[in-house]
């Protein structure tokens, strides 16, 4: 079980600060992505072509940040052969930092649609079930990195638990904007772009859950990838 | 042969990951051992320990845990040291080493040890891996050439001296020397080869040469290793005890114990914390 001291208090301070320095990028990037998420949805809601436009371009420092914090895992890995919960801390940093990458994209997805829809005119949905979607998993990706700040379990847990839920509201809005082509068939461009939207950010809500996976895989050493959320419980219960 | 792909040792894929106790049969038991120096010193406090057959088990722990005395246990080494005395069992194939009617360089002779610093004996390289067999007896020629070989084919030393048996074994490299010695130990068909920080005198390329010696050696002998040098452990071994201040802290696959252990002061010892 690792604790909230635990990256610290190596005989090597260099050591610890080199972890501590990977964790804080992460987490810089982490917060970086999150405003990504909020801003592609928000500019597609308040049709603004220009901050959907500050989205696409601020991507490309997500995409380095990702390439940057990759290369000080590997010299870790390489000059420090770091084990039990360092080796853990490092290997969910490299895989956290790829999620965070690919949050990235899919809100660059979304800005793209954003800038499209404003252009050629909006969906005729007005947008409340994306707003919905948007706001819940943008509350997940901040949960997620506060849950590995913090290395706290529960919070991880939650995490993977909305998940679940957000499906279900994909799902649903899914549904919904499919009445308005059946209804309309003028508007299934416009509709089928905020679907490619709702899309990504279902995706982003997958990528978030992953992160959360890694917080359980760093605090207790457990792989819960692939599992229900019934067993991933069970399993931690059992630890 | 080595089969390659792409510059890729397809072999080296297949290999499988550290073993654990699951399958194999067990080669020592130790129960409730404990080690007193001179009286009142103890060095070993109630180890329950098993080493299982054919695997090799290392023992990791800071300076004077404990871990060497535990090893020369294995072949009442510390019968040489004067006022040492154990307590508790040393089992194999369920007769206890400490037993009276035990023949100790019989003992020795199933298990055999390397230390760190090699110490070949002043003769030939023929004569170093033959002495076990000579000192038993056997001096057939065509049965001592046979061994000979064997062992130093099997200590991954035959190419590098085949031309020159007869060479004093003192002009050998360290690396080279610490191989020989492996030869000479297995030489004599032991079961169990105990190494006490069989590379720490070496550099890295003879290092790993021992390493990748160990990893072989392991299909036919069971290896017990001694190394401050936690990396190896986690490089060769099946099983890692670790051990402070003369007790053992965890026993667990090297897999667990390097990636997850149980006890905070494992961990805190193989990250590098304070303890």
């Amino acid at each position: 079980m690792v604790t909230h001291d635990s990256n610290t208090q190596h005989i090597s301070a260099q050591f610890d600060h080199e972890l501590e320095e990977i964790k804080a990028r992460m987490l810089e990037m982490g917060g970086m992505v999150e405003q990504q998420v909020s801003s592609a949805v928000h500019s597609l809601v308040e049709k603004d072509p220009d901050q959907a436009e500050r989205v696409v371009s601020r991507d490309h420092d997500v995409n380095m940040l990702e390439v940057e914090i990759d290369d000080d895992c590997s010299r870790i890995l390489a000059r420090r052969q770091p084990t039990a919960s360092d080796l853990r801390l490092v290997l969910a940093i490299s895989k956290a930092i790829s999620d965070l990458e690919r949050i990235g994209d899919e809100a660059a997805k979304i800005a793209r649609q954003s800038i499209t829809l404003c252009e050629e005119g909006a969906s005729p949905s007005g947008y409340v079930e994306l707003r919905h979607i948007g706001n819940h998993v943008a509350g997940m990706v901040h949960d997620a990195l506060d849950a590995f700040a913090r290395l706290d379990v529960d919070m991880a847990i939650q995490v993977a638990k909305e998940d679940s839920q957000v499906d279900k509201e994909y799902g649903s809005a899914m549904r919904s904007l499919m009445t308005y082509m059946v209804e309309d068939p003028r508007v299934i461009g416009s509709v089928l772009k905020e679907m490619w939207a709702l899309r990504a950010l279902e995706r982003v809500g997958d990528h978030a859950c992953n992160i959360a996976e890694y917080v359980i895989y760093l605090v207790k050493g457990l792989d819960v990838r692939h599992l229900e959320i019934s067993d991933l419980i069970a399993q931690l219960e059992e630890k | 042969m080595t089969i390659q792909t792409h510059g890729i040792d397809m072999e080296a894929l297949g290999r499988q990951p550290a073993q654990g106790l699951d399958d194999a049969g067990l080669a020592l038991k130790v129960e409730g051992l404990s080690l007193f120096y001179g009286g009142q010193t103890q060095a070993l406090f109630d180890i329950d320990l098993e080493i299982p057959r054919q695997r090799v088990t290392a023992f990791i722990g800071p300076s004077g845990c404990g871990k060497s005395s535990l090893l020369r246990c294995f072949n009442r080494m510390n019968d040489l040291v004067d006022g040492c005395r154990v307590e508790g069992k040393i089992l194999m194939d369920d007769d206890n080493i400490y037993d009276r009617r035990i023949d100790v360089s019989a003992l020795r002779r199933r298990i055999g040890m390397v230390f760190q610093k090699p110490n070949p004996f002043p003769k030939s390289i023929y004569e170093n891996v033959a002495y076990g067999l000579r000192i038993q007896g056997i001096n057939k020629k065509r049965v001592l050439d046979e061994a000979v070989e064997k062992s130093l084919k099997a200590a991954a030393l035959w190419d590098e001296v085949k031309d020159r048996l007869g060479d004093s074994a003192l002009g050998l490299s360290g690396g080279q020397q610490q191989r020989l010695v492996i030869a000479r130990t297995i030489a004599v068909e032991p079961e169990v080869v105990l190494l006490d920080e069989p590379a720490s005198a070496l550099d890295p390329i003879s290092t790993l040469k021992i390493e990748e010696l160990i990893y072989e050696l392991k299909s036919r002998y069971t290896i017990v290793i001694v190394t401050h040098n936690m990396q190896q452990a986690a490089r060769v071994s099946d099983m890692t005890a670790f051990m402070y201040m003369g007790k053992l802290i965890e026993y667990d696959s090297t897999d667990q114990l390097f990636t997850n252990p149980g006890k905070k002061q494992t961990e805190d010892y193989i990250t590098g914390r304070y303890g």
